[in-house]
């Protein structure tokens, strides 16, 4: 938590960015969490999900899409970021699974990342979705692969990979537990159409992201949870849409 | 060694810094950031009668140097607030907390503020009257001279502490609905809530927030939350929490020369959880360099 510097900046597509920033990262405990950032000029911090730590590196994946992450892709190695870490829950990894799911779609595939990595380590190499539009849009497929997953990419338009959407290639795939993250249609698709318990990470807009302001709760079957503080991962069993 | 003590109605403040309700929650999420005693007070998130979620997401909205929201008045119910939250909130802070109360009819403030009674941590009773996102009552009360006493002086009949009213900003003239409050009983006068408004995404065309408007708050709204307090402290002899986009230690000292005796801190704590204490660090300077050694002295020193 403070003042991060930027290491290096890299862009994935013609809008996905990763940026690498370095500072303290023993504030971040469990992959799926998030980091709010404070961009001069505007009063609100972006919420950016973790997309991989290593030793004193926190690696984002952001795609430019409004006036925040616009002026993030613009930023250059040595600039400094104030950025709040520890923020939100992340996955639970405890979770009994043998043969892990991960199903990622457009700006949802960073957080997965890092957690394959954790799952990894654990001795259970996950089968990795990756859902996109079309053959622009695709990438970290090869990042994936290099951590030794089997990847299947899926784009809607079929200019690449298979043809359709993420949940599409389900049936295909011999899995026992399904972490998620993604825009919320994809969400709900895999909600109704995976046959096993998981996780489902959430996106809502953020007042302050360490749970003071009430502005992003949800309704779950365990009561109220706010996206930024209980979240932004929901087990399947208590999610209401 | 410049004094910061201020004094709401026999309440003695180690500074005038209360985080505003709504942007503290019931402070615990702050502890991880600095040590929240340093506070002159703090004021818990609205409460009602009943367990409220709110309105639906989403509820934030950014705009220049601000930002809007709609959240609703969530929160547990006032029962669960004095059996729960009220007992944890003595675990990590240990001085008087405001407790901000809303409702939708005379009888649920009236509900409130008795089971607020004889607890020891609670030393002011803020009541809202000016929240801008509940449809079904909230703001009516303070945008009328006559509803804004009704509720003051029930409140005041009910309560065993100092009562705060905090006003709508959303109205005409604010001073007469203060000086209304103040021949109700009012203790203080808290001021502003935050200002109507609204913003649309244009590529979806539709209002950003789901309850289409929602209460502007931060830097942008200031001035007017500077004009306003200079305007109760003209009408009334009680002391006033000026609150409003204050975002410095210097935004506090033009506060309090407005008429203010204490601030409260809103969404700046949203933006930057350490804001309080950078503050409460910087007054002492921002004093010294001016000259005062007390900060009561100027306590309304604006008004000639």
């Amino acid at each position: 938590m403070g003042i991060y510097a930027i290491t290096s900046m890299k862009q994935l597509t013609y809008d996905i960015y990763e940026m690498k920033l370095s500072g303290d990262t023993t504030w971040i405990k469990a992959p799926g969490q998030f980091v709010n950032i404070k961009i001069d000029g505007l009063f609100l911090r972006r919420p950016l999900s973790v997309c991989d730590i290593s030793e004193n590196n926190i690696t984002l994946i952001f795609k430019a899409v409004g006036k925040g992450t616009e002026i993030l892709s613009s930023m250059k190695p040595l600039q400094q970021l104030d950025v709040l870490c520890d923020l939100g829950n992340g996955y639970d990894t405890d979770v009994v699974t043998e043969k892990p799911l991960l199903i990622g779609g457009g700006c949802g595939v960073p957080p997965l990342y890092y957690l394959a990595k954790i799952l990894i380590k654990k001795g259970f190499t996950p089968n990795v979705i990756l859902g996109f539009n079309k053959k622009d849009d695709v990438f970290y497929e090869e990042e994936f692969k290099a951590l030794g997953c089997k990847v299947y990419v899926c784009c809607l338009d079929g200019s690449y990979g298979h043809k359709g959407y993420a949940t599409d290639v389900l049936s295909e795939i011999d899995y026992d537990y399904v972490f998620t993250c993604g825009p919320e249609p994809m969400l709900k698709a895999v909600y109704n159409n995976c046959e096993t318990s998981g996780q489902f990470s959430f996106e809502e807009r953020m007042g302050c992201g360490f749970g003071a302001c009430m502005g992003c709760t949800c309704k779950t079957r365990y009561g109220y949870k706010r996206i930024c503080k209980e979240g932004p991962v929901l087990f399947k069993e208590e999610i209401i849409w | 060694m410049v004094s910061l003590k201020v004094n709401l109605s026999g309440l003695e403040l180690s500074n005038p810094i209360i985080p505003a309700s709504g942007c503290f929650g019931y402070g615990k999420e702050y502890i991880n950031y600095y040590d929240i005693n340093i506070l002159g007070s703090f004021s818990i998130k609205g409460t009602t009668k009943d367990l409220r979620f709110g309105n639906a997401t989403p509820r934030i909205a950014e705009s220049n140097c601000g930002m809007l929201n709609s959240v609703g008045l969530q929160n547990p119910g006032i029962d669960h607030v004095v059996e729960y939250e009220m007992k944890e909130i003595l675990s990590y802070y240990s001085k008087p907390i405001i407790a901000n109360i809303s409702g939708f009819s005379i009888e649920e403030y009236e509900y409130c503020v008795k089971r607020l009674k004889g607890i020891n941590n609670v030393g002011i009773i803020e009541v809202n009257i000016s929240c801008p996102n509940v449809h079904d009552g909230g703001m009516s009360f303070g945008t009328s001279a006559d509803m804004a006493a009704k509720v003051t002086k029930a409140v005041v009949k009910a309560a065993d502490k100092p009562v705060y009213i905090k006003l709508s900003p959303n109205v005409t003239d604010i001073a007469s609905i203060a000086k209304a409050c103040e021949d109700a009983g009012a203790s203080g006068i808290c001021a502003i809530n935050t200002l109507l408004g609204m913003r649309i995404d244009i590529k979806k065309r539709k209002p950003v927030l789901a309850n289409i408007t929602g209460g502007l708050s931060g830097p942008a709204i200031f001035p007017i939350a500077l004009r306003m307090v200079y305007q109760i402290y003209e009408a009334v002899n009680i002391p006033i929490i000026g609150i409003g986009g204050i975002s410095s230690a210097k935004d506090v000292l033009e506060m309090m020369m407005a008429g203010a005796t204490a601030v409260q801190i809103g969404s700046m704590n949203l933006t930057d959880p350490y804001i309080c204490k950078t503050i409460i660090d910087k007054l002492p300077d921002e004093l010294d360099k001016l000259g005062i050694e007390d900060i009561n002295e100027i306590i309304g020193g604006a008004h000639k």
